[in-house]
């Protein structure tokens, strides 16, 4: 897709010189006789939000599954820059130390809250449970940081002992990405965080992630089918169809200037 | 070469009832408990003549660990003289030719069903525990091969979850019996449903436990000297039972774990759980001989 590369200008972006937090090369992936992933690289950079766009079977929840490591492909190198495990291809971990990384570096928010959430368990509870994995073991700091996380997700207060299962899907999304930020993590992915959601709800939700986009500076990866969430949320964009990437880019450059036809469709389909 | 050669000649009865291939694979699952500590070693358990829920682990331990020199005490709930605990002690004597004893410091094998002696017991002893469910994750994932993950990974999240919840909802712990207890600092188990009293013996103790669930088929042990600990917060320390200042109905003596027995009107009285125990109190105050081992409380406090 991309041209031979320019010569840097001396004050290049941090975007063109620094090396990306995330970086997958050749990643591939087939489910019998289907491609799921053909030779996907994907590279993201600190502070930055990249969104996946795509329809249905696209590949991209399945690329957000690998991210999260909760799925290896056949093919294919993953690396995060951080000190632990800088450098090292991250598909090459054991099930234990794939299961500490995804604790301590990533938090998930799952479309479906029941894939992400003790459903039955006190909603501080279910934030409780991350900070307990990582080795705390004070009962007043756990619930100090549980509340905390809850607040910055605009979760509220007063419902926090409360199970998610008899919460509203707006208040089961904030209590997910409270248990995802509540260890500060390198990376967040979010699979179609608002889908579901009616219109207002999804927008308050919207700005609770931009709020801490800004505030925190939190690396984000955000997969979704719909264009909008897209454009309010991410800085740059990639479009996958069939298991490939089409096209990749600025956010407004794509949507304003699609190059491939079916990135062109996609954008003039939108209501 | 016959059939005859090759196996052991026909005999009405072996001792310690099990036959020795039975007893052998114990003693190497035991021997595997021992040698990673809190880890449930699957066994194959074997028919014994009582049912499943009685106390068959714990027998086939027992009868495993057997000689004609043992010295067997039986103790129910603390008791001596229940049936199942009468039964099982008369068993052992018949099969294993061994003398009962009801003293905790005279005994050498000491089968238990929910009690640890209040009396310390030595290196020279070993304690059986019958325990009914040895999976300690079971309230918090009922799904036992998903839990044999979860202790591999030694992720026992869930039952710290179980706790917290219960200080948010109640205001303090509220597990009572069978309290998870982390041994060696890699495995939780459930110490069988023994009370919260009884859980701090068991820490850097000088005889072998060893515990075996026979319907579950699951044998585990806490080696002497091993790290026990009652999983609990750093902030909220782990409480046993408000039993320090209650005095025994029998004996009069305080500072021992008690059964309550309610009387009409909605009082009650108590009794020291362990009965021997209360019992050589009450022979020492009618001027009998009696010698008293160490106990693991004195004055109703942990003694360290």
């Amino acid at each position: 897709m991309r041209a031979t590369p320019l010569p840097l200008a001396r004050n290049a972006p941090q975007l063109v010189t620094a090396a990306p937090l995330l970086a997958m090369t050749g990643v591939a992936k087939r489910y019998g006789d289907v491609a799921a992933l053909t030779a996907v690289d994907v590279a993201v950079h600190e502070g930055e939000v990249l969104g996946i766009v795509g329809e249905s079977g696209s590949g991209k929840s399945t690329l957000l599954r690998m991210m999260n490591l909760e799925e290896i492909p056949d093919a294919g190198r993953y690396t995060l820059d951080i000190a632990a495990h800088r450098g090292a291809n991250l598909f090459g971990l054991d099930r234990y130390e794939r299961r500490m990384l995804r604790v301590r570096e990533i938090g998930i928010v799952y479309q479906n809250p029941h894939d992400g959430l003790r459903m039955r368990h006190s909603s501080s509870g279910n934030v409780a449970e991350r900070l307990v994995i990582t080795g705390e073991r004070r009962f007043g700091e756990l619930r100090r940081r549980a509340k905390d996380a809850l607040i910055a997700s605009d979760f509220p207060i007063k419902r926090m002992d409360r199970p998610p299962a008899e919460l509203s899907g707006g208040m089961q999304q904030r209590v997910q990405l409270a248990k995802a930020i509540a260890l500060e993590p390198t990376l967040l992915l979010l699979d179609e965080p608002t889908t579901g959601l009616d219109v207002s709800v999804q927008a308050l939700v919207l700005d609770t992630l931009k709020r801490l986009q800004r505030e925190r500076r939190i690396t984000m990866v955000l997969v979704s089918h719909d264009l909008g969430v897209i454009r309010t949320m991410a800085d740059r964009v990639m479009v996958m169809r069939r298991g490939a990437v089409v096209e990749e880019g600025l956010a407004d450059q794509v949507f304003q200037d699609p190059q491939h036809p079916y990135t062109q469709q996609l954008v003039h389909a939108k209501l | 070469m016959s059939l005859a050669e090759l196996t052991a000649p026909w005999q009405r009865f072996n001792y310690g009832f099990l036959d020795e291939s039975a007893k052998r694979e114990i003693r190497r699952k035991t021997l595997k408990a021992i040698a990673v500590p809190g880890y449930q070693v699957p066994y194959a358990s074997r028919e014994v003549p009582m049912a499943r829920g009685w106390g068959t682990g714990g027998l086939q331990v027992t009868l495993t660990l057997l000689k004609p020199s043992s010295v067997v005490k039986v103790i129910d709930q603390g008791a001596d003289d229940s049936v199942n605990a009468v039964s099982i002690r008369k068993f052992l004597r018949r099969v294993g030719g061994v003398a009962e004893t009801l003293d905790t410091t005279a005994a050498t094998l000491i089968q238990s069903r929910h009690r640890i002696p209040e009396e310390k017991l030595r290196a020279d002893q070993v304690l059986v525990l019958q325990v009914p469910d040895p999976e300690p994750l079971r309230a918090v994932e009922p799904d036992i091969s998903e839990a044999r993950h979860m202790h591999a990974d030694a992720d026992y999240g869930l039952l710290w979850l179980k706790l917290y919840e219960q200080i948010v909802r109640s205001g303090r712990i509220m597990e009572g019996a069978s309290y998870p207890s982390l041994v060696n600092g890699r495995h939780v188990i459930s110490p069988s449903p023994i009370p919260r009293w009884d859980v701090p013996k068991l820490h850097q103790a000088d005889n072998l436990t060893i515990l075996s669930a026979g319907r579950e088929k699951r044998i585990y042990a806490v080696p002497p000297h091993t790290d026990v600990a009652p999983l609990a917060f750093d902030d909220i320390a782990y409480r046993v039972e408000d039993h320090a200042g209650i005095a025994c109905e029998r004996s009069g003596v305080k500072g021992y774990f008690l059964n309550e027995l309610p009387k009409g009107g909605g009082a009650s009285v108590y009794e020291m759980s362990d009965t021997h125990f209360a019992t050589k109190h009450i022979q020492k105050r009618e001027g009998e001989a009696v010698s008293f081992g160490a106990t693991y409380y004195r004055k109703g406090s942990l003694a360290r």
